[in-house]
């Protein structure tokens, strides 16, 4: 008993397992309690994730933006930060992509690669304003990030105020030029004769419809450079020393402010390469504001579940976009509410944040089984 | 004596963490109006079984029979039902309540809902009187000494009714002085009818105060004995597991140079208060210089203004006649300050990070190859350094987190001495250590010494004091009030020191 105990609340891969299995089983129950049959649940919710090769490509699609800013949660995390900002600095990165991408003309391949090298300065300086903020006067970035992404917010529809800069007759940005896209066949669709090519390959454009990026793909490269930096080389051993003990750093020499602030501008930067993918790989535009859209916050969500381990928010970036997809379907082919994924993602968080849980019900069996004894 | 009367039986008591044995079915008995230590090295299992005792942890097996009676004590709360008190070794006060309101805390008497607040104050004036705990009932935590605060909390558990008094290291942050009046203090519990048990590594307490000794060694009981038939000698064997020869510190004659002058410092602490008003020390090659100090009167100040961490208004660092401007913790090193700080687990080890890791924790830059860490060359010098000062697990891939405090000490020592300092700031080294790791420290220290260089010994403890260093300066208010030849000076006269007064 002492050791199931130990490895269920020790081991964060398989805690994070445990933890999606008691959501998953919560949000079921929430189902059947509001009278839905959650075996049909399940079915739909399968069928419309692995049923078809196309349902799978949309959710890597969409867990692109929550896997960059779960990076980006997660690295400061390991440095000794809360990363609240990863919201703003989305915002920031994907404006820069969305201006760069149409207003600089570039041969294909150089445009998008100098597109992301724009988002990566913009979304770092927004980022590195927090660490700055946090070095040079002990502004806590939890509250100066929270602070910068409502003015990204802003700056965004301000910026889309000026009718130079946005379509006539919209709220939205300019779509960005073909040269700077990352999805496989954009032209085709938007130019050429999509109608077509559909009709002589019908399975082909069936696959094809969702917008394949290589934003994916970046994403697994940025986890993997991320996990190597970190754990593999002297900058990221310093910034790992900041944040498990500052005290310690400030006496072996290491900078605590400097680190702080290069975390910040990293951070910032990963965050803005997710916008910038996003813009280039699918929106291809970005639009007025009304809200916050929530990729940043998802982020933190992603990053908790990973137990900040930038390959494993690989893993809970898809998951996350998974249960969102799927969440959907259930709504609209059963008529469920969505929110329903809502539980499922908070009770997974709820379990993988408190370990000790696990621990007290233990105990408290325990105690229970001696009280009976006595 | 008549027939001692056993209030406590503690039978076959088990316990692990994991797989980790910390109690392997412990025997313990306590007899009415005795004092009886229990006497372990750190992680021997002694917090372990007393708090089993106290309910703050369930043990896997055994019983426990308090006044004959069997209970199962599932939290503190039936505990002290029971009468049992526990005064832990961090206080658990409210700096800004009174004596009084702190000691009624949970226990508060009332009426219609109105504390009674004068009946509460006198009776603690009885209970103090009785005890002779002398408190004011009405002054504040925050403005009374830390050997006061603690009669506070001996007076909280006795208001509670304990007759059962669990005491953890109760003198690790004392004085001298303060030691002598809890010593006395504790004789009065016991006269009383009151029993106390004294978690303890400091062997002379054991000798003077204490009746019986109960020995855990790794989770297991090796003995109980009375403390008039054993000597210090057979204590320190049994806990250790092995003969200890307490070899005696050699002493050093021949002096080196003067190697580190410190001239007028002055320094203020994290709120602005000045805490060092005109600091001037010399230190040289080849000595041990103790710096002795009650807490708050400016040496942390000091030991940071050494180590680089704390900017100083005035005054001048001197290396071997060369100034030391704007120092800071790189520079220091770079100098040749080796720094062994007040706090291992704060400022000594990062403990999330591996043996290997703790080892470069200010050369990284010397143990990579452009980006990289190279983690091969980084191991090999761990275990290098682990062999040497035969550090427990052999394996420099354990996380500090995961090691004794004297190991992790170890650790803090290979790493400073790795790089051959010049001069060495030791801050406290042997807090919370056991017997045995105190010893391997200062031979540690000694060395250091004979090979030139120049150590300064920021220390609380004056066995440890008169025992390694060949100086001892005694700081008070930010000045040094005081330096004396350990060989031609007294206990007592550096206890005046400590508290100020000044003969001379």
């Amino acid at each position: 008993m002492i050791n199931r105990q130990k490895s269920i609340t020790e081991n964060p891969s398989v805690l994070a397992i445990f933890s999606v299995v008691l959501g998953l089983g919560f949000g079921l129950s929430a189902l059947l309690l509001s009278g839905y049959n959650p075996l049909l649940a399940i079915k739909v919710m399968g069928y419309n994730t692995f049923g078809k090769l196309r349902f799978f490509l949309w959710i890597l699609i969409q867990a692109v933006p929550i896997i960059f800013t779960g990076i980006s949660v997660a690295f400061a995390y390991r440095t000794g930060l809360f990363n609240i900002g990863a919201e703003g600095q989305f915002i920031i990165g994907a404006l820069v992509a969305a201006l760069v991408g149409y207003y600089v003309r570039l041969p294909m391949i150089i445009h998008p690669i100098v597109v992301l090298l724009c988002s990566i300065i913009a979304a770092s300086i927004w980022g590195g304003i927090a660490g700055w903020l946090k070095a040079q006067f002990g502004v806590h970035e939890v509250i100066s990030t929270i602070m910068l992404n409502w003015i990204a917010l802003y700056l965004n529809n301000f910026i889309l105020n000026f009718p130079q800069l946005r379509r006539p007759e919209s709220e939205a940005t300019h779509k960005v030029l073909f040269s700077a896209r990352i999805d496989l066949f954009s032209r085709l669709k938007e130019e050429g004769d999509w109608y077509t090519f559909q009709t002589n390959h019908p399975q082909l454009a069936d696959v094809f419809r969702a917008p394949i990026t290589i934003g994916i793909l970046l994403a697994v490269l940025t986890a993997i450079i991320i996990w190597i930096l970190i754990e593999k080389t002297n900058f990221g051993y310093k910034l790992k020393m900041v944040g498990f003990n500052k005290d310690a750093a400030l006496y072996q020499g290491v900078s605590v402010t400097r680190s702080y602030v290069s975390a910040m501008l990293i951070s910032g930067a990963l965050a803005g390469i997710g916008g910038a993918c996003h813009v280039l790989g699918v929106t291809h535009e970005v639009a007025k504001l009304a809200a916050m859209e929530g990729n940043g916050f998802d982020g933190i969500a992603v990053a908790l579940i990973a137990n900040a381990h930038p390959i494993g928010t690989i893993f809970s970036g898809i998951l996350f976009s998974a249960l969102a997809w799927g969440g959907k379907s259930i709504q609209r082919d059963l008529g469920a509410p969505t929110e329903v994924v809502n539980i499922v993602i908070g009770i997974i968080i709820f379990f993988i944040a408190a370990p000790g849980i696990f621990k007290t019900i233990t105990q408290m069996r325990y105690q229970r089984k001696m009280r009976r004894k006595q | 004596m008549n027939v001692p009367q056993t209030v406590v039986e503690l039978k076959s008591i088990t316990k692990y963490f994991g797989e980790f044995c910390a109690n392997d079915g412990i025997d313990f008995t306590l007899q009415k109006g005795e004092v009886h230590a229990i006497l372990g090295e750190n992680g021997a299992g002694k917090s372990t079984l007393m708090n089993i005792l106290y309910g703050l942890l369930q043990p896997i097996d055994g019983e426990i029979y308090i006044y004959g009676k069997r209970v199962n004590v599932l939290s503190p709360r039936v505990a002290i039902q029971q009468g049992i008190g526990m005064v832990h070794q961090h206080f658990m006060l409210v700096k800004l309540f009174t004596v009084t309101e702190n000691i009624i805390l949970g226990s508060e008497i009332t009426k219609f809902g109105v504390l009674k607040y004068g009946q509460a104050e006198q009776e603690i004036e009885a209970l103090s009187r009785k005890y002779g705990l002398l408190v004011d009932p009405t002054s504040r935590i925050k403005d009374i000494s830390i050997g006061i605060q603690q009669r506070v909390e001996l007076l909280k558990v006795l208001y509670r009714g304990a007759k059962i008094l669990i005491l953890d290291e109760p003198t690790a942050v004392l004085t001298p002085q303060e030691i002598v009046e809890l010593m006395k203090a504790i004789r009065g519990l016991v006269e009383s009818g009151n029993s106390v048990i004294l978690i303890t590594h400091k062997l002379r307490e054991i000798m003077e105060v204490a009746n019986r000794c109960t020995v855990i060694r790794q989770g297991k009981l090796i003995d109980t004995v009375d403390v008039s038939s054993v000597s210090e000698q057979d204590l320190a064997s049994m806990m250790v597991g092995h003969e200890v020869v307490f070899a005696p510190i050699p002493r050093k004659i021949s002096k080196g140079k003067e190697r580190l002058t410190i001239k007028n410092i002055f320094a203020n602490d994290r709120k602005g208060f000045p805490m060092l008003r005109g600091i001037d020390l010399q230190l040289h090659g080849g000595e041990i210089l103790a710096l002795a100090g009650v807490e708050g009167n400016g040496q942390r100040e000091f030991i940071e203004v050494l180590a680089g961490v704390r900017p100083f208004a005035k005054g001048k660092i001197y290396l071997e006649q060369q100034e030391i401007v704007n120092p800071n913790p790189q520079k220091m090193f770079e100098f040749g300050f080796g720094n062994i700080p007040e706090d291992r687990q704060k400022e000594g080890l990062v403990l999330e990070f591996n043996i290997a890791e703790n080892i470069v924790l200010h050369s990284s830059k010397s143990f990579s190859k452009k980006f990289f860490l190279n983690q091969e060359k980084m191991h090999s010098v761990a275990m290098k350094l682990i062999k040497e000062f035969s550090i427990k697990p052999e394996d420099s891939y354990c996380k500090c987190k995961h090691m004794s405090g004297g190991n992790q000490q170890k650790v803090v020592i290979s790493r400073e001495l790795f790089a051959k300092p010049k001069v060495l700031i030791v801050a406290h080294p042997t807090r919370g250590l056991d017997v045995g790791a105190t010893d391997y420290v200062h031979h540690c220290l000694c060395d250091q010494r004979d090979q030139g260089v120049a150590v300064l010994l920021v220390s609380f403890d004056l066995d440890e004091i008169f025992r390694l260093a060949d100086r001892v300066a005694v700081i008070y208010e930010g000045h040094i009030i005081g330096i004396r030849d350990t060989e031609k000076t007294t206990r007592s006269e550096i206890g005046l020191l400590l508290a100020g007064q000044k003969h001379d």
